[in-house]
């Protein structure tokens, strides 16, 4: 087996989470890929249409794997159903380093798809949940409809999560906020010299939401960057940026390192 | 702000302690207020026919509420209901424009304050535009 091989995956269930997002559990059939830390990417398989960088937003035996339909072989595998054969390549890239983070205080910013990703982190926070300060979920979306993982987030609250929603575009009935994330940042009760922000979204959006974070004295802000990954594994060199792969070295990074490559035009 | 024009604006304010649903104005209403939320959360809505309220912006504590007040025609472009129970304080617009009119220096520096707000909006307003979190067209995956 070498590390451009799938392992064969079947789809035990398929969730759908928006007009655009499903998520899949998926069991191996057989050997198991290495265990998945929060943050860390494979490489999904639709076999006869290509394969993707997804996130994993459930670690353990059984993976969950959140997928908005963009293309072909998003829509094959947003598509794939119960007893569906995947490949997974993986675990690929460095993680969040929530595992680390522990004995402080905790933001997750999630903007749109972005919540996948920090899903995973944010489980595994929840699971050591003494071993974490405030835990802070503040999640942007497009409209109430857009939201990823609606069903549970009732339950993160009841496990000490404070979770903060604001869409773009909302009717009236709709009780959460209305407006850019940023302008929930300002709510935060985290304590800046002890905690840790990890954010996710557009890039755009974590900018932003960076940038309040930093003026609010939150300095130590991980972030999830997205770029052209092919091969996962640092070979192809698809998905450089300044002196990284974000394949391999990230795709989680620090937002101090990153900030003075993301103004780069054409980078 | 100095402390005499902090007094000056405060002999034309009063607290507010408004319930959830309580509607602050309507589109159209005379802009004869506004506010500073000490707590709670404001939404400016807008009825668009066949579509119900849609929802602008939802203001939360430290927000200033209310700036139609400071140009003619002085009336509301949009409405306000309290999402949740409010503290405010508002102010009588009339009062304060009076005072800005007297006190050049009090205008100055209210106008200066309210255009930091109203930047900051319009800032948030063109990043809601780009929709940042729609699906990207010609999505390579």
């Amino acid at each position: 087996m070498t590390a451009m091989a799938p392992t064969p995956y079947r789809v035990m269930s398929r969730r759908v989470e928006t007009h655009d997002v499903a998520t899949l559990t998926l069991e191996p059939c057989g050997a198991a890929i290495a265990p998945v830390r929060p943050g860390q990417f494979t490489m999904l398989y639709a076999f006869g249409v290509g394969e993707a960088p997804i996130s994993v937003s459930r670690t353990g035996p059984l993976l969950e794997q959140t997928i908005r339909d963009v293309g072909a072989v998003s829509h094959a595998l947003h598509e794939a159903g119960p007893g569906q054969m995947v490949g997974v390549r993986g675990p690929l890239g460095v993680g969040w380093g929530v595992e680390e983070a522990a004995g402080r205080d905790v933001v997750f910013a999630a903007g749109g798809i972005g919540l996948a990703p920090l899903r995973s982190a944010l489980l595994y926070a929840l699971e050591h949940r003494d071993s974490y300060g405030d835990i802070a979920l503040l999640i942007g979306a497009r409209t109430p409809g857009d939201l990823l993982y609606a069903a549970e987030i009732a339950d993160w609250r009841r496990r000490g999560v404070r979770v903060e929603v604001t869409v773009d575009r909302a009717y009236s009935g709709w009780d959460g906020h209305v407006g850019l994330i940023t302008t929930l940042v300002g709510r935060l009760d985290a304590a800046p010299a002890n905690a840790v922000a990890f954010v996710c979204g557009p890039e755009i959006m974590m900018r932003l939401t960076a940038r309040e974070l930093l003026a609010r004295g939150i300095d130590d802000i991980r972030i999830s960057l997205e770029r052209n990954m092919r091969c996962g594994i640092g070979w192809c060199g698809h998905c450089q940026l300044g002196p990284w792969l974000l394949c391999r070295d990230g795709p989680v990074v620090s937002y101090g390192d990153a900030a003075p490559l993301l103004g780069v035009k054409e980078l | 702000m100095p402390a005499h024009y902090l007094d000056g604006l405060a002999a034309v304010a009063r607290t507010e302690c408004l319930r959830a649903g309580h509607r602050l104005f309507d589109e159209g209403g005379p802009a004869d207020r506004f506010w500073l939320i000490r707590s709670g959360r404001v939404v400016l809505d807008l009825h668009a026919p066949a579509r119900g309220d849609l929802i602008i912006e939802s203001l939360g504590p430290g927000s200033v509420l209310g700036w139609s007040w400071l140009f003619p025609p002085y009336e509301w472009r949009f409405g306000a209901v309290a999402a949740e129970p409010v503290n405010a304080i508002a102010f009588d617009a009339a009062a304060v424009r009076v005072r800005c009119a007297a006190d050049p220096a009090l205008g100055y520096e209210l106008t200066r304050r309210f255009a930091a707000v109203m930047l900051d909006r319009l800032q948030n307003t063109r990043m809601r535009l780009l929709d940042l979190y729609g699906a990207p067209a010609g999505g390579a995956w």
